[in-house]
């Protein structure tokens, strides 16, 4: 544990409110604790605001543990900022050195308006959940637990789809700000399992539909979206999705 | 008297039988009546999908832009459920024995049953729903041994199954938001009941973006908001954990049921800095494999690598030969406190004791090691930048659970007509110490299994509310919640709502923390009044309360935090007893472990607001065991 501090200086983006015209404002974060997490050095610039009797620095956060996947913002240009596979709460001051310039920014996508400062509005994934994200099994149906074998390789990779934290760094990355890596991810999950065939066909085109309906942009195979996801999903997720679609079209019930 | 509502006939029959004395609501009826369920974490999402499933209109509340990042999401080890797939000796009984001995006897032996019975249809519904729990080559669920227990009935999905079944919690609520059913109200938080004529007929929220006040009515109330823990502003808990649905709830009339029962885990990464804001659990399953010391010499500065075996102090493999590394939480959290209190802490601060898997990574490889708890080391190295490959642990307890909570009888109901409460927030199957892997159990059997049949029977018996929101209760209730929002923004003073927080916190740590006496207590109960009076003249709100103002959210809180933490240390005081996680010095066997004291102390404590400055009153719930003889607890 090195126990060092350093200066850094920020640009971060401030709106206040979804119709309002943003700009960046610059901030100073001094001796800042190199053993500090990254939301914790905007808590010691928020504090100097409210001193100051200032509006601090808006941003969505709950868990800092990098599993609720509240937090998310631009950092130089990277969501989630520079350490791969962790999300911006998970991020340390370690990874910056003395006298940077750390500009912040918001998820930037149509389908993802700024709420207020870096905090987005992200109702929308929670839509293309609703149009099919689910396996329609109500409480009390369901058989013993082992009456379905699953092969351990089909359940592990349904964890790893599973793994997903709807953060929106893989909306926000992408050129086209499109939704694929997140949509798939869940598609998979349940295209795994045998508890999710018999509405395999209904929720891929279900959920496809309610992405493309969102204005989320198509994937045009850039893959920022895996470059960017704290959760490492893997953009097979994707070729996977196209071909469960594929298969609603070319075969029938 | 408090009535626990504890259906008549055999333990393992109240269930059943009180299943079916139950009065039921017609099908083609239950559209007719509203729900309101606040929280949507295992306890709320599961209660809020089951219900809308079968009928009910429901509304569904959470502080977060989305049901899925309720608090449950970050749970990391397993869920228990008493299937005994591994053949070794698990049954419903011995599940249900664990827990109440684990809760140290001070918990309500027929919902312990209860959660015991319904656990095993948890593992049933998460996996139709589509939760990917561990498996084994032949395709069968996978299960450890958590937390000590001595069969292995843990369910996990790696190191995130809480994450899972929220989201199998989350997917069901969604399907029913997509059928109509349930209303999704997101960035809303509760703060305020409305009660008209002793029933909860409903709450006022506020919402987080816009800043405006709304209100919602129902024929039933349920919250399920979770744990307290953050009273302590240092814990494992989410940023946004709070007590103030519950608080509000007690301010209107509900009994806040053993709130000084705190759980403090042992195996948290240290606090290393004035920075801080908030901790982070490693999984207790480290500890099957680590092994726990500090150096035999006090203030001893080497590095762990340069202390030789015959140096090192495996505190708990010495005390308690047979158990280990593995003892409950509250006896793992005591020792290491007790050792860095006498200075042999190591680390920068010296409140850190060693958690060593140099022995597991000789005798098993470190491939397996890897395979087991990679994703706790990987994050443990992106916070504390050192390897534990090569490097022991450093670890610290810190506060993570809370067993207290609103009081609930047997049907979930709290004193107040219409109000239930469902996981964290009510005090009801863990008693003073909740076993590993019990909580996300206890959630889900609220919201599955319980909530469905005892909502009937009330809804069945109560009939329609009938108040709409333009009701002069509610308009009251409404205008009441706007004078405390005006009260907060118009503080203008120097220090920040989190200066603040920090210290309540400490106050909490240092006199109503993992160990507790009669003059720390009192002490803290000068303290807090005085801290809560300058915080309200000295804080400072910045912004308006019309729009999306994340100070005023976090004063709000603190604000309840303050008139909670006072109630908490006096149920501490008053219980002049150890148990479980409440260990009070004044009570301690020979060789220092905790000692109850069953003659005076058998019972739950049940507080009664009487209103600003003016003590809450005591009710007691006696505590009877038919099936489960006290004894103490030894784990030597
Ligand atoms: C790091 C960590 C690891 C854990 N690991 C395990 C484990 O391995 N096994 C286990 O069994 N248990 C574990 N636990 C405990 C367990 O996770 C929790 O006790 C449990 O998930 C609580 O669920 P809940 O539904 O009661 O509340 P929560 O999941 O906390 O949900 C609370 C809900 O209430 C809402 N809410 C709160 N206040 C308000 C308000 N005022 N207005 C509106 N909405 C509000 C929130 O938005 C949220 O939706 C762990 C806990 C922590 C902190
Ligand atoms: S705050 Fe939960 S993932 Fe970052």
């Amino acid at each position: 544990m090195a126990g060092n501090t350093i200066n850094v200086t920020l640009k971060v983006w401030r709106q206040a409110d979804k119709n309002a015209k943003g700009a960046f404002a610059s901030y100073n974060a001094k001796s800042i604790s190199t053993d500090a997490s990254f939301l914790e050095m905007i808590d010691v610039v928020n504090t100097g605001l409210e001193k100051e009797d200032k509006e601090p620095i808006v941003f969505d956060h709950d868990c800092r543990e990098g599993i609720c996947g509240m937090c998310g913002a631009v950092v130089n240009g990277v969501a989630h900022g520079p350490q791969s596979a962790t999300t911006l709460c998970q991020l340390h001051m370690r990874k910056f050195s003395d006298g940077d310039t750390i500009v912040l920014e918001p998820w930037r996508a149509s389908a993802f308006p700024v709420i207020k400062d870096l905090a987005v509005d992200r109702s929308s994934f929670d839509r293309i959940i609703e149009a099919g994200g689910y396996i329609s099994v109500k409480t009390g149906q369901a058989p013993d637990a082992h009456a379905v074998v699953v092969p351990k390789v089909k359940s592990d990779a349904a964890m790893d789809a599973a793994s997903c934290i709807g953060c929106g760094a893989c909306v926000a990355a992408c050129p086209n700000a499109s939704a694929s890596l997140f949509t798939a991810a869940k598609i998979t999950q349940f295209a795994k399992l045998p508890q999710g065939d018999p509405e395999r066909r209904s929720r891929v085109v279900a959920m496809v539909d309610q992405m493309d309906h969102e204005g989320f942009g198509s994937c045009s195979k850039h893959y920022e979206c895996e470059a960017a996801c704290p959760k490492e999903i893997k953009v097979e997720n994707i070729t996977n999705m196209n071909r469960e679609y594929m298969r609603t079209l070319v075969t029938r019930d | 008297m408090l009535d626990a509502k504890v259906p008549d006939g055999p333990m393992a029959e109240k269930w059943t039988r009180h299943k079916f004395n139950m009065k039921l609501v017609n099908p083609a009826n239950k559209r007719k009546f509203s729900v309101i369920v606040v929280g949507t974490g295992l306890a709320g999402a599961s209660a809020a999908a089951s219900l809308s499933e079968m009928g009910y209109k429901v509304k569904s509340f959470c502080f977060q832009d989305s049901p899925r990042r309720a608090h449950s999401i970050a749970a990391q080890g397993g869920i228990n459920a008493a299937k005994n797939y591994p053949n070794d000796g698990d049954s419903v009984h011995r599940l249900f024995y664990d827990t109440v001995k684990g809760g140290d006897y001070r918990s309500r032996e027929a919902n312990v049953h209860r959660l015991a019975e319904v656990s095993v249809n948890i593992i049933d519904q998460c996996v139709a729903q589509g939760v990917p729990f561990a498996r084994e080559y032949g395709g069968y669920l996978d299960n450890r041994s958590f937390g000590g227990a001595q069969v292995s009935r843990t369910f996990y999905a790696r190191g995130q199954t809480g994450q899972q079944l929220l989201l199998g919690a989350y997917s069901a609520l969604m399907k029913e938001s997509a059928n109509g059913n349930v209303d999704l109200y997101t960035r809303r938080e509760m703060l305020d009941l409305i009660v008209v004529d002793g029933r909860a007929v409903g709450i006022v929220v506020r919402n987080l973006i816009s800043g405006k006040i709304e209100s919602h009515t129902a024929d039933a109330v349920i919250l399920a908001t979770g744990g307290y823990g953050n009273v302590f502003y240092l814990s494992t808990n989410a940023m946004g954990s709070n007590v103030t649905a519950a608080w509000r709830a007690h301010r209107r009339g509900a009994y806040f049921a053993n709130p000084c029962y705190t759980q403090i885990h042992p195996t948290c990464i240290p606090v290393h800095g004035d920075f801080q804001s908030k901790l982070t659990l490693m999984s207790e399953s480290l500890r099957n494999d680590g092994r726990i010391w500090v150096p035999r010499k006090q203030g001893d500065t080497r590095r762990a690598s340069e202390i030789p075996e015959e140096e090192r102090n495996y505190y708990l493999e010495e005390k308690y030969p047979s158990f280990g590394n593995l003892v409950p939480r509250d006896v793992a959290s005591r020792n290491a406190k007790e050792w860095c209190d006498k200075g042999f802490g190591v680390g920068s601060t010296g409140t850190a004791v060693y958690l060593d898997f140099r022995d597991a990574i000789k005798r098993d490889g470190e491939d397996t090691i890897r395979e087991k708890y990679g994703n706790l080391f990987d994050m443990y190295e992106r916070i504390v930048d050192d390897n534990p490959y090569q490097m022991p642990m450093m670890i610290y307890p810190a506060v993570h659970y809370t067993m207290g909570g609103l009081w609930v009888d047997y049907n979930l109901m709290s004193n107040l007509d219409g109000l239930h409460v469902l996981g964290e927030a009510n005090f009801s199957d863990h008693g003073a110490n909740r076993l590993g892997a019990s909580a996300l159990m206890q959630g889900l059997a609220d919201g599955y299994f319980v909530i469905p049949y005892t909502l009937g029977d009330y809804i069945a018996k109560a009939g329609p509310a009938g108040i709409g929101v333009d009701h002069p209760e509610v308009k009251a209730v409404e205008e009441q919640v706007k004078a405390r929002i005006d009260r907060l923004v118009n503080s203008k003073g120097s220090k920040t709502v989190d200066e603040y927080h920090r210290e309540l916190g400490l106050i909490m740590w240092n006199k109503c923390g993992m160990a507790r006496n009669e003059s720390d207590l009192k002490e803290a109960l000068e303290e807090i009044p005085e801290l809560r009076a300058e915080f309200h003249e000295n804080m400072n709100v910045t912004g308006s309360p019309g729009n999306f103002n994340q100070v005023l959210e976090r004063a709000g809180r603190v604000s309840d935090f303050f008139e909670f933490a006072e109630t908490m240390v006096r149920d501490a005081l008053e219980r002049s007893e150890s148990c479980g996680g409440h260990f009070r010095e004044e009570s301690q066997t020979d060789e220092g472990e905790a000692l109850r004291k069953d003659d005076t102390f058998c019972h739950v404590s049940a507080w009664e607001y009487k209103g600003p400055d003016k003590e809450p009153a005591l009710h007691k719930e006696p505590l009877n065991f038919e099936e489960v003889a006290l004894t103490q607890r030894s784990y030597k």
